[in-house]
This record gives C-alpha cells, structure tokens and sequence, in this order.
C-alpha cells in the first residue's frame, strides 16, 4: 500500500533506463517528484473501476456509477460508487493498524490490533445497502451545494467483519452511552492535521444492530483501498457517511456525537418541511437516520428502442433504508395508472431486494418507464422532487427510463 | 590475477559513480528548467504534497485555454478566471465549482464556511471578483420540480 514508494521505484526505474545506467542517489530525489506520464492518473485503472463511471470530483475523489451499471445483484467493485470528504490515506501497515475504544461512556479505553479483532470475535457477512445522503442532489432546486450526485451514488455488496456490538460488550460500555462516533486516518483537503475530514456515527441502537459491522473484507476480499481498507464501520440502510471508512479509533459518547458533518447542515435536513430554498436555523435541522424507500431499473438502460408487438423485460433492485420493500409498481403512461411487479424477499435484512416486469407497450411512440416502490410502512417513492432541504439530501423521487416503440 | 580483478572492480566503482553523477545532473537540470519556466514550482511543491498535482512544468500549455474552457481546470474562461484558479483549486478540484450552481448570496456564504472551517484564508479584493466570476458563469439554473429528461442516448435493444 505504499504508492508513493512504488511510484518512486517505477520512477527510478524508467529514469535508469533512459539514463542507460542505475540512479545512485536516486534515493534522495525530490518527495513530490514524478514523470510527467504519472501525474494525471486515470482514476478507472487506480481504484479498478468501470470506464462508464462518473468522475465527480478528482480532490476528493467521487465518483458514481449509473442506474444500467448497477444491474448486478451483488454490486461488485468495479461498479461501487466512491464518496470521499478528504484524501485517502497512504502507507497503511495492517501489522501495525490498531482500533481504539474511548470516549465519556467506555468503562475503559481500549485497543485491539486488526488481527486481535479477527480472531477474537465471531465473523459474521450480510449483503448491506449503502446510499450517500446526496444521492439525486442534482434535482434539487434551488440547487444545493455539493457533489451533484444523480442516481449512483448507492450500492450493495457483501461486507464480512465483526459485529460492532460484540466489540463493545468486550470493551465495556457505560449505561450513559447515546452514541457512537468514528475517526479515521483520511488527511483533511487542507493537509491540516488538527482537522477531521469526516467524524460521524449512528445512536446506540443502530451501533448494537446484528448488522452494524466492523467490516474487513467487501465481497470475500480486502476491502479496496478507497472503499475503506483495511477497516471500516457499515451500518446498511442509514446515509453511507454513517459507515466510516479506514478507522482507527471509536468514541463511546455520553451524547449525540459532535464531530466534523455531524452539525450544522451536513446531513440533517429540516425537521419540520420547509418551502424550497427557505432558511433553516441550525436548531430546526435534524440528523438523517434511516434512508428513505427508493428503487432503480438496472435493465435496459435508458435509451432503449422495440419493435412494436415486442414486450420489454424490465428488471433492477428496491430498498427501504431500516424498512423492507413490500409492493412494487411501474407505470408506462407518467404515472396515470401503476401496475404491480413482483419483488423478491432481501438476501437478508438491510439487502437490496429485485423486482422485474415485462411490459406491452399499446402502440407506436415515446414512453418513459417509471419505476416506484412502497415500505413495509406503506410509504411509496414520489413522482416529483421530496422535500427541499439545503444541502439537497433523501432525494427519492421515482427513476425513470426513456423507451422508444417504433 | 589478483590485481587485474581489482582493477576491474574498481574501473566499475569508477562507472557506478560517475553515471550516479550524471544521474543527478540529469535530475539537476530538470530541476533547474522547472525552476526556469516557472518560478512558483517549488512553492507549489510546498502545499501540494499529494503527488498527482505537481504543477506541469511548460509555461506555455500551463494556463492554456481552449475553446473558452481552461483547460487544466475545467473553469469558464472569463473576467476572474485566474483568481479562481489561484485561490479556489488548492485544497479542492476545479470540479466542485464547476458542478455547483448559486445566486451571489449562496456563493458568499460557501465561502465564509470554507472560511470558518476549512482554512480558507482571507480573499481581500479578490474576493469581489471571485464572487463576481461565480456568479456570472455558474449560476442557478430553475429546474422546477422535476426535469424533462434529456440527453438519452437511443439505441436499438436487441432480444
């Protein structure tokens, strides 16, 4: 894991060769220097991701994948968005890589290194659903500040760890104990070491979920680099940054965690509805727990033209944050009448869970295909835009996909 | 015998070392060019520690702007363009502006929070003009509740 060694020696080695001859003092070039060839890096071969991929943002790196790339029903890497607030760490040594218990609620702080805490704790793998809060932020208007996410940003591998509640009743937790909040080894965009890129939690009652894990591996290999390696928090169904990403260290709070985006306007949304584009006091906002009831048609992609008399077989994944996915619909006239699909039962609780269709389209022309699904709750996705909130998060407004019948 | 072998080692010592100095002159002199062509290298250097962001050593490709657009950035060229480009790319890609779209109100206050919290330092004058570029060249866009949608790509779906 230590790129910047590597990138030195591939240096050195090219330099030789032009050079016809070893670089002695190679060792003492310059720390920032490297071949012009090198200083642009094609994100879609450093993270192994698909080329259809949408860079967002390269400092951080974000990137999203489409709805037609997420047609898998356990999300490999190559199709695994990245949200990133800060820099990925570099030189990371798993031998020397540690995770610490502290905070007011810890009867005493406590340190495990990664081995102690494979072989201490049972494993456990789930297939979990993680969706950035901002996914849809693009639709929002006025437009909210921030990656402008469309329809990628979520994904659902296998995540294998230990469960988070059986580390705790090891550490020991004090009955005060209202939340959990992480800290990583990600460097802040400032290179400030004083500052946090990202600090947040969940409530106890999400930390000692069976699913909640300190997961080591993502579909039965090593976490990849930025996706977390070697250690991350998942917690399925709630806003991905609640799954914190390579951390080293976990606070036990006798309070609502008050780390970086846990305040102000990141990740909390009104508490009360608000008109679009209204000001929100940072006491009426209110932290996003469970995401909402959502779903995507994976297959065609948008863009797909038939012959008419051919019926169109629609397929993709619903999910419902800490809720299940009971009824699933998609309509072929812009919602003026909804037809029932099945939905499969999730591979367990806080999966994905698939539903396909095959559809008669009555004549020639252009439709959309609209896609809707309803929680265990009986909540179902909007047509139109939920919500307006300032940061233009919990966008779950119905996917659609453009057909042509000709 | 004996000595010839040591002459021969010492004869490769001599080889080792000299094509070690000439490796660093070689390293030297690209130094010295980057240097040459564009004196703020190694202040860059300073506050970009992350090595994919070494600044491009020719002058000339450096701020080139093609078709409106410059071209290391993404950024609209217009009135403002470099201030953006000096105090507004440092710690973030050019690519989180150029997503985003505000009135001037939003913008200013973007900016006091990068302020407040992520180390922003004071814009002075330039900020007016910052500000001003933002505006003028990102901003909102009514989208209403929910958009048309638009650029698909038709294909034939083949069975």
């Amino acid at each position: 894991m230590k790129r910047r060694n590597f990138v030195k020696k591939a240096t050195l080695g090219s330099m030789a060769s032009v050079i016809g001859a070893d670089i002695v003092f190679g060792a003492v070039l310059p720390e920032g220097y490297k071949p012009l060839a090198l200083q642009d890096p094609d994100p879609f071969k450093m993270f192994n991701k698909d080329t259809g991929m949408e860079v967002l943002n390269d400092k951080p790196w974000n990137i999203e994948a489409k709805a037609h790339l997420l047609d898998d029903k356990v999300t490999p890497n190559k199709f695994m968005f990245i949200r990133n607030n800060g820099l990925i760490p570099e030189d990371i040594d798993i031998n020397k890589w540690t995770i610490t218990f502290d905070g007011e609620s810890v009867t005493k702080e406590k340190t495990y290194s990664l081995a102690e805490l494979k072989s201490k704790f049972p494993h456990y793998t789930y297939q979990l659903t993680l969706e950035c809060g901002g996914n849809g932020r693009s639709e929002f208007d006025p437009p909210a500040k921030g990656n402008q996410w469309t329809v990628g940003a979520v994904s659902c591998a296998t995540w294998t760890g230990v469960r988070l509640k059986d580390v705790l009743e090891d550490v020991g937790i004090k009955d005060n104990a209202v939340y959990i909040g992480y800290h990583a080894t990600d460097v802040h965009l400032s290179r400030d070491p004083g500052k946090e890129p990202i600090s947040r939690g969940a409530p106890m009652a999400k930390a000692l979920q069976e699913e909640t894990l300190l997961a080591f591996k993502m579909n039965n290999e090593d976490i990849p680099l930025a996706h977390g390696y070697p250690l991350r928090l998942i917690a399925g169904g709630w806003p991905a940054s609640v799954s914190g990403k390579w951390i080293n260290r976990i606070s036990v709070r006798n309070k609502v965690h008050d780390g970086t985006k846990m305040t102000g306007t990141a990740y909390r949304v009104p508490c009360n509805p608000v008109a679009p584009g209204e000001k929100v006091k940072d006491e009426d906002m209110c932290i996003i727990e469970s995401m909402p009831v959502k779903s995507l048609i994976t297959y065609p992609k948008s863009g797909a033209m038939i012959n008419e008399g051919k019926k169109l077989d629609i397929r993709g994944h619903a999910w419902a944050g800490e809720l299940e996915v009971e009824r699933m619909e998609y309509s072929i006239d812009f919602g003026s009448t909804w037809q029932s699909c099945p939905i499969e039962k999730p591979s367990n609780r806080l999966a994905w869970q698939h539903f396909s269709a095959s559809i008669d389209f009555p004549k020639k022309g252009y439709y959309e295909v609209w896609a809707r699904a309803t929680d265990s709750r009986g909540t179902t996705q909007p047509m139109l835009l939920p919500g307006w909130n300032p940061k233009g998060y919990l966008n779950n407004a119905c996917h659609r996909i453009a057909v042509k019948v000709t | 015998m004996q000595d010839h072998a040591k002459f021969k080692q010492q004869a490769k010592a001599i080889y080792r070392l000299m094509a070690g100095l000439f490796g660093l002159f070689i390293v030297a002199a690209i130094g010295i060019l980057l240097l040459v062509s564009n004196p703020d290298w190694t202040q860059k250097k300073i506050t970009e520690v992350e090595p994919e962001y070494v600044a491009i050593p020719e002058q000339d490709d450096f701020d080139k702007i093609e078709n409106g657009i410059h071209i290391r950035t993404g950024l609209k060229e217009a009135d403002g363009l470099m201030a953006v480009v000096n105090n507004c790319t440092n710690c973030h890609s050019a690519k989180l502006v150029t997503q985003n779209r505000m009135n001037e109100e939003r913008w200013i206050a973007t900016i006091r929070w990068m302020q407040e919290t992520q180390n922003l330092w004071d814009l002075g004058n330039n900020e007016e003009i910052i500000v001003n570029y933002l505006v003028t060249n990102y901003p909102p866009k009514n989208k209403g509740r929910r958009e048309v949608l638009s650029n698909i790509e038709w294909y034939d779906l083949e069975d």
